[in-house]
């Protein structure tokens, strides 16, 4: 009879081990960037694993890593920002121009006088900053208003912020930025205390870089925001189903990887008082590349931001390792490529086993 | 018996009368009239087109009729979305498993509704996981559903223990009615079980179910009573006690009514 009590549990099956690949995947990065480290260590002791070194490792990679946390989020989402490396110089094209704007009259910035400096660097850096925020929103807009796929959209915005950056500045670098803000701000020594020597220097890029990673872990692990984000990612229609509104949230994470690639535009005035148009073209696939690596999953739902930074830290490693081994740099692209390529296999070999359970 | 005899005492949860809903030239529901009691099982079955979906579709916001009248909880209702349904106590469970299959159970059944902790940190968004997996852990106990690690995500989870996710999550957030769109359709023999079971959890709790089902030896395993839907027209009301399975194809295929054998159909 259908109304009879049940008084025995619903049966359950065993539950699944984790597989190979699911182990692998976790430590996999991890691994590999030990690997690097120990390989160098032991060819180049001395110089490889001394303070100052570690420390370019770690000033080296702030800016792609900013880049690398950003599009975590959007491509947890099952989306893609190809447009965050433009979105980095248009954002440091931004904050030049108008740090140069307000800081005096052409004459005086001619005469490398800077008089209003104090109040412009700071209205420069927020603009900027602004300006990435304003970008992803666009990306945003499009990707959920038009409901276009979001590879299209930023590629498309990948030459549009780029282009417009080039309009800017003519096609070249931005000169007459006041050099405070590199020797006064970007390369201001914070820990002045001989503790780990004379070659360890904490400068502010770092410590927003840190700050704003640590912040991005919270905000993905601890916070509706986070939740949303590997929800919408995992199953977008389940996620609308109970009621999250989808592009509203969308638009926020295109909006955070703007922010984050707009911070790092500003990176380069700090590190380097200019900014160039030139460079940074291909950071939007080193940041992607970073986060795959890192076990962020393309098809969504699978990434943190502790597999980010490893995987961020991986291209700097190799660069600065294979540079002090006297081994041409160039193998950086080929050793990258091919953890990347190793990285996404195992991530497909691992979606495929859980998909047969 | 007893059961059907207490609940027809009471009010119904849910009374649809001549309900109509067209698709451009298909008639897709003609006259639809459905009423649902606290604590039973009610089984919609029907033939591919017969209207089931559509009906459960209206009944829970996702579908605005366009005619006929609902009265809910003994008011009148109209709902023009689905999240105004749950709102009022309606909750459904879908076919193709509306979880996601990267979060945890915990975050899956208080997902749209996640609880945060108190203060400030409540209005930054933090999340009290604490408090849901506690709550999550008192449902899944009073459902008789045990899940092994509450912590891990569905994907490593089997099939069955998903299903038993979602209703989990659908039950723990009725407070009046649940639907079932299917519920079993892509489980195996000891899932479907499973589910049949915690049908029957949620039916003792005095939430009624009404499902969807093209199994008809799990239909009667499990219904209080059986509506045959054809063509949009609900054409027969089945007792599982005395009707056959025999008697309810006939009634989906449109075969005369007067040739069921078994006293149990009953002319809808």
């Amino acid at each position: 009879m259908a109304s009879t009590q049940t008084p025995v549990a619903p049966s359950l099956e065993a539950e699944p081990k984790p597989t190979l690949g699911q182990r692998l995947s976790n430590a996999f990065t991890l691994l590999i960037l030990l690997a690097i480290v120990i390989i160098f260590t032991l060819l180049q002791r001395t110089t490889f694993l001394s303070i100052g070194n570690l420390n370019n490792v770690l000033i080296d990679t702030s800016q792609l890593l900013l880049l690398t946390i950003g599009v975590t989020f959007v491509i947890i989402t099952a989306g893609i920002d190809l447009s965050i490396s433009s979105i980095l110089i248009l954002s440091a094209v931004v904050a030049a121009k108008v740090m140069i704007q307000f800081s005096g009259t052409p004459e005086q910035v001619a005469a490398y006088s800077f008089p209003n400096q104090a109040m412009a660097i700071p209205i420069g850096l927020a603009l900027g900053v602004l300006t990435g925020i304003v970008c992803g929103l666009v990306n945003g807009l499009l990707v959920t208003r038009l409901n276009m796929p979001s590879f299209i959209v930023t590629l498309g915005t990948l030459g549009v912020f780029l282009g417009i950056a080039q309009l800017l500045t003519g096609g070249t670098t931005v000169a007459g930025v006041p050099p405070a803000i590199q020797q006064d701000i970007g390369l201001r020594d914070l820990f002045p205390w001989p503790l780990f020597g004379a070659d360890f220097r904490l400068i502010p890029p770092m410590i927003i870089a840190f700050v704003l990673t640590v912040a991005a872990a919270v905000l993905l692990n601890f916070t509706r925001f986070g939740r949303y984000t590997y929800a919408i990612g995992s199953n977008m229609a389940a996620a609308r189903r109970v009621g999250i509104d989808v592009n509203r949230h969308l638009l926020k994470v295109y909006a955070l990887s703007g922010f984050f690639a707009g911070v790092a535009g500003t990176f380069d005035l700090m590190r380097f008082g200019t900014a160039s148009v030139g460079s940074h073209q291909s950071d939007n696939l080193a940041a992607i590349s970073a986060a795959v690596i890192g076990g962020t999953s393309l098809f969504g739902g699978l990434g943190t931001i502790g597999g980010s930074v490893i995987g961020a830290f991986i291209p700097a490693t190799l660069r600065n390792g294979l540079v002090i081994s006297g081994v041409p740099a160039f193998w950086q692209n080929v050793a990258v490529g091919v953890v990347l390529i190793l990285a996404v296999y195992i991530d497909q070999r691992r979606r495929s086993a859980e998909e047969r359970m | 018996m007893v059961k059907a005899v207490a609940g027809r005492a009471m009010e119904p949860v849910l009374q649809v009368e001549n309900i109509n809903k067209h698709f451009g030239a298909v008639h897709a529901l003609r006259n639809a009239s459905l009423a649902v009691w606290p604590g039973e099982v009610v089984a919609l079955i029907g033939d591919n087109g017969a209207g089931k979906s559509t009906l459960v579709n209206v009944l829970t916001g996702v579908l605005r009729p366009d005619s006929g009248t609902m009265i809910f909880a003994g008011e009148r209702v109209s709902f023009s979305s689905p999240q105004e349904a749950r709102a009022a106590g309606i909750e459904t469970v879908y076919q193709d498993l509306a979880i996601a299959p990267h979060l945890d159970a915990v975050a899956n059944i208080f997902l749209g509704r996640e609880l945060t902790m108190p203060g400030l940190a409540g209005h930054l968004g933090f999340l009290d996981n604490g408090k849901m997996r506690r709550e999550t852990e008192e449902q899944l106990t009073r459902l008789r559903v045990r899940i092994p690690k509450l912590g891990r995500r569905l994907v490593t989870l089997s099939g069955g223990q998903r299903q038993g996710v979602a209703v989990a999550r659908a039950v723990m957030w009725a407070s009046k009615i649940v639907f079932m769109d299917e519920p079993t359709a892509a489980l195996g023999v000891a899932q479907t079980e499973m589910v049949l079971d915690l049908i029957r959890e949620v039916r003792n709790t005095g939430i009624p179910v009404v499902f969807i089902s093209h199994n008809m030896p799990n239909v009667f395993e499990v219904a209080d009573r059986i509506v045959v839907l054809r063509l949009g027209e609900v054409v027969a009301e089945l007792d599982p006690r005395t009707a056959s399975i025999d008697d309810a194809v006939l009634a989906m295929t449109g075969a005369r009514r007067r040739d069921a054998r078994g006293e149990g159909a009953v002319v809808g």
